[in-house]
């Protein structure tokens, strides 16, 4: 793979490329967060800016240096852009005698979406959403749909949050694929890496360098400080099985006893993707004479957390926050690996960041393997 | 591409009430649409959503059976708002169907063997879908001896009353109704347990599979039956319910383990179950 180098101001001309055949979606900063939101200009990027995260902590600080990805991933993922919460399979109109059923139309030709600096742990979420909306025998035509045309510029991560841990979960902080274009930013320059054709092509005519040695020696010692600087681990290769083992373990009751169950966990994990249904009944056919009722199905993310998720007729499956943070842990550290062959975690930290009262999923799960002596 | 999530626009062909308390009742449903039954292939042991627009969907296993063309039969408990919903339309009545989902019963597996079928109230529903398949006289042979362990809380809560009185009659398949307790003096079969009638019947499990369908406490006390009859844990088959959404395993609700009850279940082996995680 050739490496090239973009020089600082250069990046708008790649910006407008983009901007020319897509809809760039990009990390803005608004209510004190980094959020993604369609970038109209370069110069919204919250350039010089610094997220401080910890357990329960966020906090956005404009440095005023002129850093341009020196901040990392804030509560919004791209997952909201290809699963969104809010979803309408389709809508209905119904009589007593008559049903008629439609899907919602195709919305009028939108450009596809590029996301513009998108972290390894997203790209590596996205490569995990598309087993589940993919890979399955009837996929999710919703999420092929805006699925298919998608540009990926990634940017490794060189400043990483206390809580990121993707150096553990081993899906960053260098993209290693699943990406058009990387950038690596330097001091003089950006590092540019080519993951497709489509990255190939969209740097037509943006004035590129020979990256040489050096710059190539300047991103590497630049992403192992970041490594070195992530200091969480996760015990991979006891996965999933020390987990089984310790269905029982002391730990999942001291945790249920400080989780709220408030659900942020699985509302900023970028790979949680469970959802609910229902019928949403619209009162614009009320006054009509022959339709009864008319509106839509809606489906929207829920949360293993809620206490409604596993109720059924006679009874609920996961009555305590023990069995539902256990749920969760599971589901994401033990069975993805067997269902998917991967975790479901990707160590972008938003779960730990997020938590109102700061529960940190890799210090639990550290914790059930430390002991392997308890049941 | 289809869109998974669109039900099948059906007609309420017919409503049968079936207990006693008239909380479990028949529906027959008829495709308005040719080419949506031609597509809607199934198998005794899987379900559908039943959707009501404007009210939701339920997941209910399918009682009747592929040989029987040109409706769909569920049998449907009044539980909650769909259901309740359900249970007030009327025939003639236009509603949705969105399927088949699930895996079925190992057809291709018990061919050759002897299987023994125990239910228990209205679980019989995909058991009743079994029966009439393998009855069907292009499937008949390829099943050994079928016996059918049966029970209700009395008589009044039985299903298919007509069908079992007919299913007793013949000769090709053995029948064991039962009921936990009875002061009906024209009551002429079993009073007990299903798992002490199993007990007492006594199946044999050689060259046999067992599909066991109930209550959770009447499974809880049949498999110990079973499994000193001789039957092992991979002839030993059931079905589990969840709450199942979107049925195609994309909304992560039924989630057991490994497993998605909606599309690797919702029919489990004992063997399969007991690798399952105790997490609840």
């Amino acid at each position: 793979m050739s490496q090239l180098i973009l020089w600082k101001e250069d990046l708008q001309q790649l910006f407008h490329r983009l901007q020319a055949a897509y809809r760039v979606i990009g990390p803005l900063a608004a209510d004190g967060v980094v959020g993604l939101a369609e970038l109209e200009n370069l110069s919204s990027l919250p350039i010089g800016h610094r997220d401080r995260q910890g357990p329960g902590v966020y906090r956005l600080e404009n440095v005023g240096d002129a850093d341009i990805f020196s901040f990392v991933v804030g509560p919004d993922s791209v997952k909201r852009f290809l699963h969104p919460p809010v979803q309408h399979p389709y809508t209905f109109r119904k009589s007593r005698k008559r049903l008629h059923i439609a899907s919602p139309r195709a919305a009028p030709q939108e450009k596809p979406l590029a996301f513009f600096a998108l972290r390894p742990c997203d790209v590596a979420a996205l490569k995990l959403l598309d087993k589940v909306f993919l890979e399955s025998p009837l996929k999710d035509r919703r999420y092929q749909a805006v699925r298919d045309g998608v540009f990926l510029l990634a940017v490794n991560c060189l400043h990483p949050a206390e809580t990121c841990f993707c150096h553990a979960m081993q899906t960053g902080p260098e993209v290693r694929d699943g990406f058009d274009l990387s950038l690596t930013e330097l001091d003089a320059g950006f590092l540019v890496e080519i993951g497709s054709e489509k990255g190939k092509e969209i740097l037509n005519g943006v004035p590129t360098a020979e990256a040489t040695a050096r710059d190539a020696a300047e991103k590497a010692a630049k992403l192992e400080a970041s490594r070195s600087r992530m200091k969480r681990s996760v015990p991979l290769r006891a996965l999933p099985q020390v987990l089984y083992n310790h269905l029982e373990h002391p730990r999942w009751a001291e945790t249920a006893a400080r989780c709220l169950g408030c659900g942020n966990c699985t509302q900023v994990c970028p790979t949680c993707f469970c959802t609910t249904a229902h019928d949403h009944v619209s009162l614009a056919c009320l006054a009509q004479k022959e339709a009864q009722w008319c509106g839509s199905r809606v489906r929207l993310w829920d949360s293993c957390f809620s206490l409604n998720f596993a109720r059924v007729h006679g009874g609920n499956f996961r009555t305590s926050r023990k069995a539902r943070y256990r749920h969760w842990m599971l589901h994401k550290l033990a069975y993805w690996i067997d269902q998917f062959g991967t975790p479901g975690c990707v160590g972008c930290g938003r779960c730990i960041t997020w938590c109102p009262v700061g529960i940190d999923v890799t210090e639990e799960l550290e914790a059930i393997a430390a002991s392997r002596n308890v049941p | 591409m289809k869109n998974p999530y669109l039900p099948y626009p059906v007609r309420i062909q017919e409503i049968i009430t079936e207990t006693q308390d008239r909380n479990l009742k028949t529906f027959k449903l008829v495709f308005l649409n040719p080419e949506d039954e031609a597509g809607f292939v199934y198998m005794p042991g899987q379900f559908a959503e039943l959707s009501v627009a404007g009210q939701g969907e339920v997941p209910i296993g399918i009682a009747s059976s592929p040989t029987e063309k040109g409706f769909l039969m569920f049998t449907v408990n009044r539980v909650g708002r769909v259901t309740t919903y359900l249970h007030n339309m009327k025939p003639g009545d236009v509603m949705g169907v969105r399927g088949p989902l699930g895996n079925w019963y190992p057809w291709e597996e018990m061919k050759g063997k002897n299987v023994v079928i125990i239910g228990g109230g209205f679980a019989f529903t995909t058991l009743r879908s079994s029966i009439v398949w393998m009855l069907d006289p292009a499937h008949r042979k390829d099943y050994g001896d079928i016996t059918v362990v049966y029970g209700a809380r009395n008589p009044g809560m039985l299903l298919y009353k007509d069908e079992l009185v007919a299913w007793e009659q013949r000769d090709d398949i053995t029948m064991h109704l039962t009921v936990d307790a009875t002061d009906d003096p024209t009551w002429k079969y079993n009073v007990g347990f299903v798992p002490a009638v199993t007990k007492e019947k006594a199946p044999g499990a050689e060259n046999a599979y067992a599909i066991v369908c109930g209550p959770p406490i009447m499974i809880k006390f049949t498999l110990p039956v079973l499994t000193d009859l001789g039957f092992p844990p991979e002839r030993i088959i059931t079905s589990l319910e969840m709450r199942m959404k979107c049925g195609i395993g994309m909304c992560g609700r039924c989630n057991i383990g490994t497993e998605y009850v909606c599309k690797d279940g919702p029919v489990f082996s004992m063997e399969k179950l007991a690798t399952l995680p105790n997490e609840y």
